[in-house]
């Protein structure tokens, strides 16, 4: 349980609550000490913070559009209001930590680049940056990713970066970070590795947030403006690792009046033995540098999960939102696959918004939510769906 | 005296640890492999307890991990095993593995049935000091089990006499900072033990990663106490129809 007065910052060992830490082996000790004793300085420079706003505001887009969807809250009887990250450069909201990262990896003397992806985004967001700053840039994604987001796999390409296949295990995204963190401990002294989400090992699951946390910084200042009131009743995001939900929720972790709901994939069903809904079915445990829950046998093997969406299909999750579940501070619900694939329809259809299959999970719990008509609701819209259109094509039957 | 403190006090010079991944290569044949190692020479050895997700290792150690996974090998089944383990095998074994196996079986229990087999020590590579001295230490200790920290050549002078401070056993070098099984560049590696040696260091001192034959053993020894074997000696096992004589094989080869 979280004794301390803020679900925003881990202590100075990185936990939140009992969940964090930095699990790593010594051959990684002094590249996560030196990030974690320069992250917050390098941070509040003036000089990096300038860099920093003027790449989000020329480079990246922001800030993204808070819009009222009008039809879907006439349909679900609240006012609900999208945050348009699909609308930043690189079609996700990944591109707020990956350009905070590459700065920082700049002024940390680092020269190549290594990142894991899951669905893409975060490689293709990662290989973007690296362009911009003339950086070398290895791509870890696994083979069965590669297979399922080739489109994505070609931007990368396209922008220079080296992808790598991770053919171990479950051939995901949990295989493409053990990668990455392996090429790390082989070159430990020019690489930097930008991990895409809010997990890892002390300090990148609180970096990973303060980079996201844009998002919800810009949310209250422009809910204000529409509603003139700076606080949502709910914020709903979907969550693999959780960097869109931590960015989405950070400004109002704190806030116990906003009523906060990360929504798992629950891929056949959450009790089917094919899902990624790891608070519902994990365990306390440790992988990838950090405590947090996850999905094991009762031998404490990882089991590899399932989602129809490669962004969610993680086993673990940060741990921020590990607190926030094991508080109660946040609500847990979870889609399956199905139930994505027909919010996606539907979103398309009534607001002429084609959401990425991660986002579409969050769009499938608001009938669930039991609103009110005085309620206002942010919902994070993540990323856009034209990565997966190929799953859309075969799954929604769209070409005859 | 623990067996590895009285093996030391024994020999001090070219000791040889040999990994092997317990239930690799058949489920059965972590004891066979074993009193094998030690017949050949073999003066420590570290026994792996596979995992899904083992990050500090090469393709080659993780995928003998695989095979002992599919085998059907868990951390009850390796005790059930070893109960035998002190009727045939008398050198030092340490167990070697990931966190998160041992905290779903329980670090208490896993410490207690550890001792009750005869095992002298574990290396946790993803366990860190400050959980270590404020958590799970203290229960490690408690049952009499010595504790390996590793170490490499980018950690700090500070932070090695800390880490060799709260080792028991040995200090586990790692010769570069990379992952099991890779190669590199041995001239490097003496100036780190070189520097090491001067440390006048509380334990002693093995050196592992890139040990392969008799020349890298040799050479690892000069300035170290011995070496350990991993890799090399996994792909040694690759389809072996006799283990027996691939063992013997490979350890003629090295001492």
């Amino acid at each position: 349980m979280m004794k301390t007065d803020t679900y925003q910052h881990p202590d100075q060992q990185g936990y939140y609550g009992e969940f964090g830490g930095a699990y790593i082996p010594e051959m990684l000790h002094r590249n996560v000490a030196e990030l974690k004793a320069k992250y917050l300085e390098i941070m509040h420079e003036s000089s990096f913070q300038d860099e920093f706003q003027q790449l989000l505001k020329d480079y990246v887009g922001r800030p993204t559009p808070l819009f009222f969807a009008e039809r879907l809250s006439k349909e679900f009887g609240a006012s609900i209001f999208l945050k348009r990250e699909d609308l930043c450069h690189t079609g996700a909201h990944k591109i707020n930590n990956t350009i905070g990262q590459i700065l920082l990896a700049i002024r940390l003397g680092k020269t190549r680049i290594i990142a894991e992806t899951g669905a893409g985004q975060h490689g293709v967001a990662t290989a973007t940056v690296c362009a911009l700053k003339g950086m070398e840039c290895i791509v870890y994604m696994g083979e069965k990713d590669i297979e399922r987001q080739a489109p994505n796999v070609a931007r990368m390409r396209m922008l220079g970066a080296k992808v790598i296949p991770a053919i171990s295990g479950s051939k995901t995204l949990k295989d493409a970070t053990n990668e990455a963190i392996r090429d790390w401990i082989n070159n430990p002294n020019d690489t930097h590795y930008i991990i895409g989400s809010v997990v890892g090992p002390h300090p990148y699951p609180d970096m990973v947030a303060r980079f996201q946390s844009v998002i919800s910084e810009e949310i209250r200042w422009q809910l204000k403006e529409k509603t003139g009131n700076e606080l949502p009743t709910h914020v709903v995001a979907c969550v693999g690792g959780g960097s869109n939900a931590a960015g989405a929720f950070y400004h109002f972790l704190d806030e116990l009046a906003v009523q906060l709901v990360a929504v798992e994939a629950a891929g056949h069903g959450v009790h089917s033995g094919m899902s990624a809904a790891t608070t519902q079915l994990g365990k306390p445990g440790i992988l990838h540098g950090s405590k947090s829950l996850l999905m094991q046998t009762a031998d404490g093997q990882v089991v590899e999960p399932h989602s129809i969406s490669a962004g969610l299909d993680y086993p673990g999750v940060g741990p921020l939102h590990a607190n926030l579940f094991a508080s109660g501070r946040g609500l847990f619900l979870s889609a399956t696959d199905d139930e994505a694939l027909q919010a996606a329809l539907h979103v398309s259809k009534t607001e002429g918004i084609i959401p990425a299959l991660e986002t579409a999970h969050a769009f499938a719990v608001l009938g669930r939510m039991n609103l009110k008509p005085t309620d206002s609701v942010v919902l994070c819209l993540s990323g856009r769906g034209d990565k997966d259109l190929a799953t859309y094509i075969k799954e929604l039957k769209l070409v005859d | 005296m623990s067996r590895l403190k009285e093996l030391f006090v024994r020999k001090n010079k070219r000791v040889l640890n040999v990994y092997c991944t317990a239930g690799y290569p058949k489920l059965d044949s972590t004891i066979t492999v074993m009193q094998a190692l030690e017949s050949n020479g073999a003066d420590i050895i570290e026994l792996g307890m596979p995992y899904s997700d083992p990050l500090a290792d090469g393709p080659v150690i993780q995928a003998s991990g695989n095979i002992a996974l599919a085998n059907g090998m868990t951390i009850k089944v390796l005790f059930e095993q070893l109960k035998e383990l002190r009727k045939t095998v008398s050198v030092p074994v340490i167990l070697m593995g990931y966190m998160n196996p041992v905290l779903q079986y329980g670090l208490e229990n896993f410490c207690a049935e550890a001792a009750a087999v005869g095992v002298d020590g574990l290396i946790l590579p993803d366990l860190p000091e400050f959980e270590f001295e404020t958590v799970y230490g203290a229960i490690i200790k408690k049952h009499g089990l010595d504790f390996i920290f590793l170490v490499t050549p980018e950690t700090s002078e500070e932070r090695l006499k800390k880490l060799d401070a709260l080792s028991t056993g040995f200090l586990y070098a790692v010769s570069s900072s990379a992952t099991t099984g890779s190669d590199q560049d041995f001239n490097a590696v003496e100036k780190y033990l070189l520097r090491l040696q001067k440390m006048k260091l509380v334990n002693p001192v093995l050196v592992g990663f890139g040990i392969r034959d008799k020349e890298t053993f040799e050479s690892a020894s000069k300035y170290s106490n011995g070496a350990i074997i991993g890799t090399a000696f996994i792909k040694a096992l690759e389809n072996t129809k006799d283990i027996a004589l691939s063992v013997k094989q490979f350890l003629s080869g090295i001492i």
